[in-house]
C-alpha cells in the first residue's frame, strides 16, 4: 500500500495512505482522546473530543482526528493551545447536560468522562451549568438499567445495538438539545426485543448503562448459615477477571479467582467448564440423534441465552432448530440441585447456586420457564465478571497477592474442550471431538478452521462416512446472515454455533469494560480467547466425553446421555416471542 | 398538557390500513422508502400513533425504535391527533422581524395551548412554523387551507372566531 | 418529441405565442394574454379567486377565444399580490380585488383603456403607463434563474420550450462531451447559490473523476430551502420547474448518473404539485427517460420531500434523509463526491444553481462570466423582507451594492424609520449595519464583514428591531433545529440562547458576554457540519456591530429599540393624558389609575401605571388616541 508522510507535533512519520489521524497519531505514541468513536463500528465523529488541529495548505484548523484522513505533508497538532482549549470546553458543555453524581456511578474510577475530566484538568464543572433535561431511570429490563440522566450520547450503545447485533432496539430519539437514547415510545427496555446481550453496557464510556447489581443479595446468601452456597464459574470470566485489577488484557487468573471465591465464602467454588463438558455429552449426542433418525436440521447450539433470546424474537420459526439442551450454566445448577445435592443428601431448598458470568443475558436466563429441574431455580443469582471483581474489591481482597487455588470436585473438574466454551467456534469444536469420536472412534483435537475472532467461519469436514458441515457465528448480525442463508435454502449446514456476543463469551457483556483507547487498536476477543486456546492445549485430557467427573455423573445418575433423566434434567423448551 | 395531547384513543380503520398496506408494498423494495411511507402514513390518519408505526415496522423489517427515532427527528411527523384547525402562525425571520412573535403568544394565551399542542375540545392545534414563503405578506399565519396575512395582534379575536 | 427535430417545431410554434409578452409583436392565436400570478405569495393573497372571476367574466363577455389567461409563477413583488399583468401592454395591476376585475374587463380587455386607479402606483406617471419592466424594482434586476418566472406557465412544457427550454440539453447531449460541459461551468465561475459558494464545476468534476469506476452515481437537488425568509428556491420550482429538470440532466450526463433526486421542503406543496407535473411532462416529452434524444443517454428524476428539518439543506444530512434516516450529518470527508447518497458518487446543487445552467450553455462562459465581480459571477436572488417597501423577490448582478438592493429596487424603509440592518444568509448570516450600506454584495465580501451570503434570505431591520432579541431569535432557531449528533452544537447553542435570554431579561453580565463570545468561537470550530459551524454568526454579526446594544441590556438593563419587554416599562406622559381612562379599561393587570393632576388644558385629571402590577402587554399603548403612553 501507498504510503503518505505527515507531520505530527514536528515530527516526520510515514503512515499508509487512508490511516486516519487518530491511527497516524497512535503510530507515533500520542493517544488522542475519543469518546464517541469504535473503529468500523460508530464512526460519527460526534463527540468532538478528538478535535486536532491539521494544516493542508490553508492553515490549521480543527478537524475530528477520529475520521478525518491524513493527507500527504500534512501537518497535524495534537496538543496545541486551541487543541487543549477546545476539548477542555466541550468537555465543560457535556459536564452542563450529565448529573455529575460520580460518587455514587458503578462507574467511578474507570469512567472515560471522568478521567477526561482530570487529564484536561476540569476545574469547574457548572461553567456552563444551563438547562438540563431531566429523565427516570429505565430499569424495566432484567439484566440491566438505563440512566440517561449520564448519558454524553456518543451513542456507543446504539452502534453495537444496530450496526453489531442488528437489533436497534435502542436509538436516538427527537433532535437538539432534546435528543436523548431511549426505546420507541419510551417503552422500558423490558418491553422491547432487546435480547439482554449487554453489549451497550460493555461500550458505555459512562455510567449510563449499566447491569443489575445482586451483590448484595448473594453476600446476604453467604451469610446465612442456613444455605449452603455453591459458586461456578464461567470459561471467559478467568480470561477477562484481571482486568478488574489492572492486569493485562489476556492474563489467565483462574486460580487467583478460585482463591478470591473461597476467601469471599463461597461454600463450595465449581466450574461452568464441568458443565460445558456435560453439555457436550448432551448436545453431541442429540446432534448424532437428529442426523440419523431424521431430526430437524441445522441443529444450533443453545448455551448463549442473549442468541436464544434473539432466536425466539426475530426467527421465532427457527426454535425448532435450536438444541433442547439447557446452556452450562442452567445444566451445573440443575445437577447441582439434583445429582450434587442427593449425593451431599441436602435439600435443594437450601441450596444456592450462584453463577459468576461474562453475560448480562444469563440474568435473564436464570428466570426462563423450564429451569427448575429441582423444583427450584436451577441457578439463583447471575453474577457478571465486572460485579464479581467488585465483591473481591469490597470485600478488601488484594487480588494481586492471592495465591493461585483449584476448583472443588467433582463439579469443579473440566477438559479442554469445556473452556474453549468460551471463546467463538470453542463449542463446535468440542462437539466435533466427541461426535467424531462417537462415530468414528477416533480423537482428534484440533479443528484450527474453527478458531479465530471471525464472525462467520464454515467448515466441511468428513467423519467416517459422512459430511458435516458446519457454520459458526458470533454477534448476531452475523447470526442473522447465517440463519437468512438458511431460511433462504443458499445454506446446507447441518450443525451451526451461534454466540449472541461478537467473538463468544471472552467479549460478553458482562466482562470488563475497556475504554475506547484501548478497544480501538486492541483486538480484546483473540487477547482473550488465546487464555482459553492455551488452557485447552495444556490439558492433558481434552475431550468431554473422557473428562471422569462426567462419566461419573452419568453411571451414577443419567445413565446414557439423552436418557429420559438427563431430559428431564438437562432440556428445556424454547417460546416465540414478538419484535418490538 | 400531557393529557391534551394523548387523551385521544386510536381509532384507525381496517381501510385506512389497507390504504398503508398497499402502499408499503409499492414502496418496501425501493431504498429509502421509510420517509415516503410514514408521510403517506401520516396523510391517511393524520398522526403516527403506536399502532401506526407498529404496521410500518412490522411490514418493512424496519427496527419500530428506528422509526420512532425518525418520526421524533423531523418537525412534520407528529405523534399525537391534530385539532379540527391547524393554526400555524409563521416564525420566519421576515414574519418575526413584523411581530409574528407577539401574534404567537396572543393565540397561545388564547386557546390555553403551546407549540405543538391540541385544545382539549379538539377543534385546534397550534404551531409555529418556520416560514411558509408568503413573506410578502408577513406576519402570516394559517388555518387550515386558509392564509391570513398583514396581521396585527388585533386581528386574532376574530380569525379564530370565524372557526369555533 | 423524441427528437432534436421535433424540439425546434415546437420552440418555433411557441416562441411566437410568447413573444407576446416579450417584445409585443407576435403570432399569437390571442389578442392578448392576462397573466396572473399562481405563486405562494399572491395565491395566499387570492390569486385563485382572481383567476376564477376572470374566467367567469370571459365566458360571461365572450372573450375565452381572444384572451388567453396564464397562471405563472413568482413575478418578485409579492407585497403587492395578487398581481395581474397585461400584454401586450405590460400593463400591471396590483392587489387585485375580484370586485375589480369587471372594470378591468371592460375597460382596459374590451375598451383598451388601462383602469389606472387599480394599477400599480410606480407605473403611473400623470398619463403615461410604464411597463412593469420600466419600474425601479425592475429595471435594475438581471434576470437569468428568475428568467421564465412570471412569464410562463409553468404548468405547460410548451412554453418553457418556447423560450429556449431544452435546447441546452439538446446541445449538451449532442454536440459536448461531459469535459466539455464540465469545463464550460468551470469557466462560467458559477459557484453554489446554497451558501457556501463552492465553484459548481469543481464539485462535477470531482463526482466525475474520484471515483473512477463507480457504477453507480447520483444528481442530487437542494430545494429544502430551510432559511427563515428566503423563498427564491420555491419561486423557481413553483414559476419554472422544467429549468431544474434540464439542469439536473444536464449534470446527470457531465458527472455520468442516470438517477437525480429532488428534495423538497413539504411546506411547499404549489412547488411539489408543479414539480410533480413537469416531471411527468418531461417523461412524456422523453426529455427523462431511457435515450434522451435518441443518443443513448437515460435519465430519471424522483422527488423526495422533507418532513421539517433545517440541518437538511446540508449535504450529507439531505442525502441521509434521502437514504430514509434521521437526517444527521456525516463527517467530511469523505464527501459526496466521493462517498454520496448510498456510498455513491454524488452531486448536490441547490435549485438556484441549476437554474443558472442552461443559460450558461447555451450563451457560454464568458457570458456569464463577464457578470458580477472577480470571484462571484452571475447574479443571485434575493428574497427581499422585513422592513422594506417592495418585499419579494429580486435578481441582481453580483457586485450590486445593499444600498442599491434596498434603497432603489426594495423602495427603502416604510413608514419614515431609519435602517438599522440587513440580515443575510439566514440562521447561518449576520448583520449587516449602515456603515457596509455601499459595500458590492458578493460570497467573499459577506464572509469578510461577518455575515454569509447563504441561500439569499435578506431581510431589513429598522430602528424598532432590537439586535439583541434578533440575535436571540436566530438562536431559538439553531437551537430548535440543531440535529443534536455533536456536543458542541447540541449543548453550546442551546448555553447560548440561554445567556442571550438572560441578557434580554435584564439579568446578563459583563461576563456573559464574555463567555457568550468564547462559546461563539467554540462552537464555530468544533462543530461537525456546517449549521453549528455558523450557528453563531447571527450573534457575533451583532456582538460586532451593534454591541452598545448589548451593553445598554446588561449595564443599563435598557432594551434601546423598545422590544425586550422584560425591560420595558410602560409610562403615562400626564401632561399628555386627558384622562379619558380608556387605558385603564383595557388594562388587564389593573395596574392603570387615575391621580389627581389635571394637566394645563386638559379637564379630567392624568393616568398612571403602576409599575408592579404592569405585566407589560402594551395593550394601554394601542389604546391610547392621543400617544400619551410610551414605553421606554
Amino acid at each position: 500500500m501507498e504510503n503518505i508522510t505527515v507531520k505530527i507535533n514536528g515530527a516526520e512519520i510515514s503512515v499508509p495512505k487512508g490511516t486516519t489521524v487518530l491511527e497516524a497519531a497512535h503510530m507515533a505514541g500520542i493517544e488522542i482522546p475519543t469518546l464517541c468513536y469504535m473503529k468500523k463500528i460508530n464512526e460519527i465523529g460526534a463527540c468532538r473530543i478528538c478535535v486536532t488541529e491539521v494544516n493542508e495548505g490553508r492553515g490549521f484548523r480543527l478537524v475530528a482526528g477520529c475520521v478525518y484522513p491524513c493527507s500527504n505533508n500534512m501537518e497535524i497538532r495534537t496538543n496545541s493551545a486551541k487543541v487543549m482549549e477546545s476539548r477542555k470546553k466541550t468537555l465543560e458543555l457535556m459536564l452542563s447536560t450529565h448529573d455529575k453524581k460520580c460518587l455514587s456511578c458503578v462507574r467511578s474510577g474507570n469512567c472515560e468522562l471522568q478521567k477526561l475530566c482530570r487529564d484536561y484538568g476540569i476545574e469547574d464543572t457548572e461553567v456552563y451549568a444551563g438547562a438540563r433535561n431531566e429523565y427516570k431511570i429505565d430499569d424495566s429490563a432484567v439484566h440491566m438499567y438505563r440512566d440517561n440522566n449520564k448519558c454524553i450520547l456518543c451513542r456507543r450503545c446504539v452502534a453495537v445495538c444496530s450496526n453489531v447485533q442488528g437489533i436497534g432496539v435502542i436509538g436516538a430519539n427527537e433532535r437538539g438539545f432534546r435528543t436523548y437514547i431511549g426505546s420507541a415510545f419510551d417503552m422500558g427496555l423490558g418491553e422491547t426485543s432487546c435480547v439482554s446481550c449487554g453489549q451497550c453496557i460493555a461500550v458505555c464510556p459512562v455510567g449510563a448503562i449499566a447491569e443489575k447489581d445482586y451483590t448484595k443479595q448473594v453476600l446476604a446468601e453467604i451469610a446465612d448459615p442456613e444455605k449452603m452456597v455453591i459458586v461456578q464459574t464461567a470459561p471467559a470470566v478467568r480470561a477477562g477477571l484481571g482486568e478488574c485489577f489492572g492486569l493485562p488484557i489476556g492474563t489467565n487468573v483462574e486460580g487467583k479467582m478460585v482463591s478470591a471465591l473461597r476467601k469471599l465464602g463461597f461454600d463450595k467454588v465449581f466450574d461452568t467448564n464441568f458443565s460445558a463438558d456435560l453439555t457436550i455429552m448432551e448436545e453431541s449426542h442429540e446432534f448424532l440423534d437428529r442426523v440419523q433418525n431424521g431430526g430437524v436440521l441445522p441443529m444450533i447450539t443453545s448455551c448463549s441465552p442473549g442468541w436464544v433470546k434473539y432466536c425466539e424474537h426475530y426467527f421465532p420459526e427457527m426454535t425448532e432448530n435450536l438444541s433442547t439442551c439447557k446452556s452450562p450454566q442452567q445444566m451445573f445448577g440443575a445437577v447441582a440441585k439434583t445429582y450434587y445435592a442427593e449425593k451431599l443428601g441436602i435439600d435443594p431448598k437450601n441450596m444456592v447456586v450462584v453463577s459468576i458470568m461474562p453475560c448480562t443475558a444469563k440474568k435473564f436466563e436464570t428466570g426462563r420457564d423450564n429451569q427448575n429441574a429441582s423444583g427450584y431455580p436451577d441457578v439463583d443469582y447471575a453474577l457478571t465478571t465486572r460485579e464479581l471483581g467488585r465483591m473481591i474489591e469490597r470485600a478488601g481482597i488484594n487480588f494481586h497477592a492471592l495465591a493461585d487455588d483449584t476448583f472443588d470436585e467433582p463439579l469443579g473438574i473440566y477438559t479442554g474442550a469445556g473452556v474453549i466454551f468460551g471463546a467463538t467456534g470453542g463449542v463446535m469444536e468440542a462437539a466435533l471431538r466427541t461426535a467424531v469420536y462417537e462415530l468414528t472412534g477416533e480423537s482428534p483435537v484440533d479443528f484450527p478452521e474453527l478458531r479465530g475472532t471471525d464472525g462467520i467461519k464454515e467448515a466441511t469436514y468428513t467423519v467416517g462416512d459422512k459430511e458435516i458441515k458446519v457454520a459458526v457465528a458470533s454477534g448476531l448480525l452475523n447470526a442473522k446472515t447465517v440463519l437468512e442463508k438458511v431460511r433462504n435454502g443458499e445454506a446446507d449446514y447441518q450443525f451451526i454455533e451461534i454466540m449472541g456476543c461478537p467473538g463468544g463469551c471472552v467479549n460478553g457483556g458482562g466482562q470488563p469494560q475497556q475504554p475506547a483507547s484501548v478497544r480501538n487498536f486492541t483486538d480484546i476477543r483473540a487477547e482473550r480467547a488465546k487464555v482459553l486456546y492455551d488452557i485447552d492445549s495444556n490439558k492433558p485430557v481434552r475431550q468431554s466425553h473422557e473428562n471422569p467427573a462426567i462419566k461419573a455423573v452419568y453411571e451414577e445418575y443419567f445413565g446414557e446421555p439423552g436418557s429420559h433423566k438427563a431430559h428431564e434434567v438437562l432440556h428445556t423448551k424454547y417460546v416465540k416471542r414478538s419484535i418490538n | 398538557m400531557d393529557t391534551a395531547k394523548n387523551s385521544v384513543a386510536f381509532s384507525g380503520t381496517p381501510e385506512q390500513e389497507a390504504q398503508l398496506l398497499e402502499f408499503i408494498k409499492e414502496k418496501k423494495d425501493d431504498k429509502g422508502a421509510l420517509m415516503p411511507i410514514l408521510q403517506k402514513a401520516q396523510a391517511i390518519y393524520g398522526y403516527l400513533p403506536i399502532e401506526v408505526q407498529k404496521i410500518i415496522s412490522d411490514n418493512t423489517g424496519i427496527s419500530l425504535e428506528k422509526i420512532y427515532g425518525v418520526v421524533t427527528f423531523y418537525a412534520q411527523f407528529s405523534l399525537y391527533p391534530k385539532g379540527e384547525h391547524t393554526i400555524s402562525v409563521c416564525l420566519g425571520t421576515a414574519c418575526y422581524v413584523k411581530g409574528s412573535g407577539e401574534i404567537f403568544e396572543k393565540l397561545q394565551e388564547m386557546l390555553g395551548i403551546s407549540d405543538g399542542e391540541c385544545t382539549e375540545d379538539g377543534k385546534f392545534s397550534l404551531e409555529a412554523c418556520r416560514c411558509i414563503g408568503a413573506c410578502g405578506l408577513a406576519p402570516v399565519l394559517t388555518v387550515g387551507e386558509d392564509v391570513y396575512g398583514r396581521l396585527t395582534v388585533e386581528d386574532i379575536d376574530h380569525i379564530i372566531a370565524k372557526y369555533a | 418529441m423524441k427528437t432534436l427535430k421535433e424540439l425546434r417545431t415546437v420552440r418555433k410554434m411557441m416562441e411566437g405565442e410568447l413573444a407576446l409578452r416579450t417584445h409585443g409583436n407576435a403570432h399569437s392565436k390571442y389578442e392578448k394574454h392576462v397573466l396572473v400570478c399562481g405563486g405562494t405569495g399572491c395565491t395566499s393573497s387570492g390569486s385563485p379567486k382572481v383567476i376564477e372571476k376572470l374566467e367567469q367574466e370571459f365566458e360571461a363577455k365572450g372573450l375565452t377565444d381572444k384572451i388567453q389567461i396564464v397562471k405563472t409563477g413568482c413575478f418578485g413583488l409579492c407585497e403587492l399580490g395578487p398581481i395581474m399583468i397585461v400584454y401586450p401592454e405590460g400593463t400591471f395591476y396590483s392587489r387585485v380585488n375580484i370586485d375589480e376585475i369587471p372594470r378591468i374587463v371592460d375597460e382596459h380587455l374590451i375598451g383598451g383603456n388601462p383602469v389606472k386607479e387599480f394599477l400599480y402606483s410606480e407605473t403611473v406617471e400623470g398619463d403615461n403607463i410604464k411597463a412593469l419592466d420600466e419600474t425601479p424594482f425592475y429595471s435594475k434586476q438581471k434576470r437569468i434563474a428568475l428568467r421564465n418566472c412570471g412569464v410562463i406557465n409553468p404548468e405547460d412544457i410548451n412554453e418553457y420550450i418556447g423560450r429556449d427550454g431544452y435546447k441546452a440539453l439538446g446541445e449538451v447531449l449532442t454536440e459536448m462531451t461531459p469535459e466539455e460541459v464540465i469545463q464550460t461551468i468551470l469557466d462560467s465561475g458559477l459557484r453554489g447559490r446554497g451558501g457556501a459558494g463552492f465553484p459548481t464545476g469543481m464539485k462535477w468534476r470531482l463526482a466525475r473523476t474520484i471515483v473512477p469506476d463507480a457504477d453507480i452515481k447520483y444528481v442530487c437537488c437542494n430545494a429544502d430551502e430551510g432559511d427563515p425568509g428566503a423563498f427564491m428556491d420555491r419561486s423557481v420550482l413553483e414559476g419554472d420547474p422544467h429549468v431544474l429538470i434540464e439542469a439536473m440532466t444536464i449534470a446527470g450526463y457531465a458527472i455520468g448518473a442516470s438517477q437525480g433526486y429532488v428534495y423538497v421542503r413539504a411546506e411547499y406543496p404549489i412547488a411539489v404539485e408543479r414539480l410533480t407535473i413537469a416531471i411527468k411532462q418531461a417523461r412524456e416529452a422523453g426529455m427523462l427517460g431511457n435515450d434522451i434524444f435518441g443518443t443513448g443517454f437515460n435519465f430519471d428524476i424522483d422527488l423526495r420531500l422533507g418532513a421539517g428539518a433545517f440541518v437538511c439543506g446540508e449535504e450529507t444530512a439531505l442525502m441521509t434523509s434521502i437514504e430514509g434516516n434521521r437526517g444527521e450529518p456525516r463527517p467530511r470527508p469523505p464527501f459526496p463526491a466521493e462517498k454520496g447518497l448510498y456510498q455513491k458518487p454524488s452531486v448536490l446543487n441547490n435549485v438556484e444553481t441549476y437554474a443558472n445552467i442552461p443559460q450558461i450553455i447555451l450563451n457560454g462562459a464568458k457570458w456569464f462570466a463577464s457578470m458580477g465581480t472577480e470571484k462571484s459571477k452571475g447574479t443571485k436572488v434575493f428574497a427581499l423582507g422585513g422592513k422594506i417597501h417592495n418585499t419579494g423577490l429580486v435578481e441582481v448582478p453580483m457586485g450590486t451594492t445593499l444600498r442599491e438592493v434596498i434603497e432603489e429596487i426594495g423602495g427603502g424603509i416604510p413608514n419614515g424609520k431609519k435602517f438599522k440592518a440587513a440580515q443575510t444568509g439566514g440562521p447561518s448570516g449576520g448583520c449587516i449595519p449602515a456603515e457596509h450600506f455601499d459595500i458590492p454584495i458578493d460570497f467573499d465580501n459577506l464572509i469578510g464583514i461577518g455575515s454569509m451570503m447563504g441561500s439569499g434570505g435578506l431581510i431589513v431591520m429598522d430602528e424598532d428591531n432590537c439586535m439583541v432579541d434578533i440575535a436571540k431569535f436566530f438562536l431559538e432557531f439553531t437551537v430548535d433545529e440543531s440535529c443534536g449528533k455533536c456536543s458542541p452544537c447540541r449543548i453550546g447553542t442551546k448555553r447560548m440562547y440561554e445567556i442571550l435570554d438572560k441578557i434580554t431579561k435584564g439579568k446578563g453580565t459583563m461576563e456573559d458576554l464574555d463567555k457568550l463570545e468564547e462559546l461563539c468561537y467554540h462552537i464555530k470550530s468544533n462543530s461537525l457540519c456546517g449549521l453549528g459551524q455558523t450557528a453563531p454568526n447571527p450573534v457575533l454579526s451583532t456582538l460586532r456591530y451593534f454591541r452598545d446594544e448589548y451593553i445598554a441590556h446588561v449595564v443599563e438593563k435598557r432594551c434601546p429599540a423598545g422590544v425586550c419587554k422584560d425591560l420595558l416599562h410602560f409610562e403615562v406622559i400626564k401632561d399628555k393624558c386627558f384622562g379619558c381612562g380608556l387605558c385603564a379599561r383595557h388594562c388587564p393587570a389593573d395596574a392603570i389609575t387615575q391621580t389627581d393632576y389635571t394637566a394645563p388644558g386638559k379637564k379630567k385629571p392624568a393616568y398612571q401605571i403602576d409599575k408592579e402590577k404592569c405585566i407589560k402587554c402594551g395593550a394601554c399603548i394601542g389604546t391610547c388616541k392621543f400617544k400619551a403612553i410610551i414605553n421606554k
